[in-house]
């Protein structure tokens, strides 16, 4: 079966992505392949992918205040709604994908067993939620604002304030795992994981803005995130034949 | 609607403006699991359970598939989520398998119940040998890594493979599974070596 290039993905521009070698992350010297990737040609491997976008969702997956709360109460911080909309690299919305988010609490502390960070738990939250994007690719959550923490990479290493972001999209080649970073925050100049990004715009492009307009008073702010999943690769072709 | 008519449909309404750029991957990090598999971190009560398959029947041909991570100096990387993606026992992607799971904290061990994929036609019409794709992420991975795991029953299709010929000869192996003999069941050993002698083979698409 004939795949077209308005099917297939784009080739992946590794220019805007980490370096996979970047000894000053020191987790990647031991974890990185060292021979080139093997490029093989799409198929409907890769432009079919599994599809969550209607499956049942609890009503408060998408509300880490309260979604690990006990009845009544709700996590410790600065109260937050995270949203903004999924498009594909032709600017089209990326409808019905699942977007799956973790975080660290207020003072920078995972609920997990390896972390062992003196911050304290929070016993209302977990840091684990969930949503999926509307018609128009658009998403929500709330959350607490987690806090920048420190971390064994053999120097005084503090990561940014950041949330983590699985995405799915409609085909299994465009599945992203990806970091949200906070407007304003010095970390992100210095965090070696940020860094292994070599290019400014798409540090840049994972930074989410505050958002005023679509804050609640009395009540939370908001932060505008933005995502980008590879798109057809028709779109290049037609630039290419336009002179772009 | 068919999967893939719904990315023709699609297909029609591409704009020609200035690309977007992709946005850049990240490493899923040592914790991946609290958002990704909350009861397998022991987080519960969230979700009524771990989104681990997308619910497809395993039909005649279940498999089970058993293996561990291993980093270039060979140690066990007890931190890994991997996803598993393949065509169902007629070769089809639209009734495609998903399963999601995690490399266990103490043993290093990821094991998957599955059903064997048929095997699918490439565009030009060639058979290719039945496989199942592998996305893996990690703390020290910055961007997931993709791989395939090939069956030793279907030497001849692996053999003539137009995507496994793609690989240098001498790294072919790493992407073929070995039968456990002592199982009842169909079970599979598939290892992943993230870096040194035996490194797996990963692919761009």
């Amino acid at each position: 079966m004939t795949i077209s290039n308005s099917e297939r993905f784009a080739q992946r521009d590794y220019s805007v992505q980490p370096s996979i070698d970047y000894s000053d992350y020191r987790s990647t010297i031991l974890r990185h392949p060292k021979h080139k990737l093997v490029a093989l040609p799409q198929s409907m491997a890769d432009v079919c992918g599994p599809a969550f976008g209607h499956m049942p969702l609890g009503e408060h997956d998408n509300d880490m205040i309260i979604n690990y709360a006990k009845a009544g109460e709700s996590a410790i911080g600065e109260r937050i709604m995270v949203h903004g909309q999924v498009l594909d690299q032709s600017a089209r919305p990326v409808p019905d994908v699942l977007i799956e988010v973790w975080q660290a609490n207020a003072g920078g502390r995972y609920r997990h067993k390896n972390d062992g960070y003196q911050a304290p738990l929070d016993p209302n939250f977990a840091g684990c939620g969930r949503c999926v994007t509307d018609g128009e690719g658009r998403y929500s959550f709330r959350t607490i604002r987690p806090g920048p923490y420190p971390w064994p990479n053999g120097g005084n290493d503090w990561r940014p304030a950041h949330i983590h972001f699985s995405i799915f999209g409609s085909g299994f080649a465009q599945r992203l795992i990806t970091q949200m970073y906070f407007e304003g925050d010095p970390h992100v100049a210095i965090c070696p994981i940020v860094q292994a990004v070599n290019d400014e715009r798409a540090v840049d492009q994972l930074v989410a803005r505050l958002d005023m307009a679509n804050s609640i008073p009395m009540d939370l702010r908001a932060y505008r995130f933005d995502l980008v999943l590879r798109g057809p690769a028709s779109t290049f072709f037609e630039n290419k034949l336009e002179g772009n | 609607m068919d999967p893939l008519d719904i990315r023709r449909t699609r297909a029609a309404q591409t704009n020609t403006k200035t690309p977007l750029r992709e946005t850049a991957s990240q490493t899923a990090g040592p914790y991946v699991h609290i958002g990704c598999l909350p009861s397998f971190a022991g987080i519960c009560g969230i979700y009524s359970q771990d989104l681990v398959d997308n619910g497809l029947d395993v039909g005649s041909t279940p498999i089970n598939i058993v293996g561990s991570v291993l980093d270039g100096e060979g140690a066990l990387c007890n931190d890994v989520m991997l996803e598993f993606w393949h065509a169902d026992e007629f070769g089809k992607y639209q009734n495609g398998h998903w399963r999601r799971t995690g490399t266990n904290l103490e043993s290093g061990l990821y094991d998957i119940q599955t059903t064997m994929p048929g095997s699918v036609q490439d565009e030009h019409g060639n058979v290719l040998a039945p496989f199942i794709n592998v996305w893996i992420t990690a703390r020290g991975i910055n961007i997931g890594l993709l791989t395939r795991v090939y069956f030793p029953q279907f030497q001849a299709l692996n053999d003539h493979d137009p995507h496994l010929k793609l690989i240098d000869i001498e790294r072919r192996h790493t992407l073929i599974a070995s039968i456990v003999e002592t199982s009842t069941n169909d079970e599979y050993r598939f290892d992943i070596h993230l870096q040194g002698q035996k490194e797996t083979v990963f692919f761009d698409v």
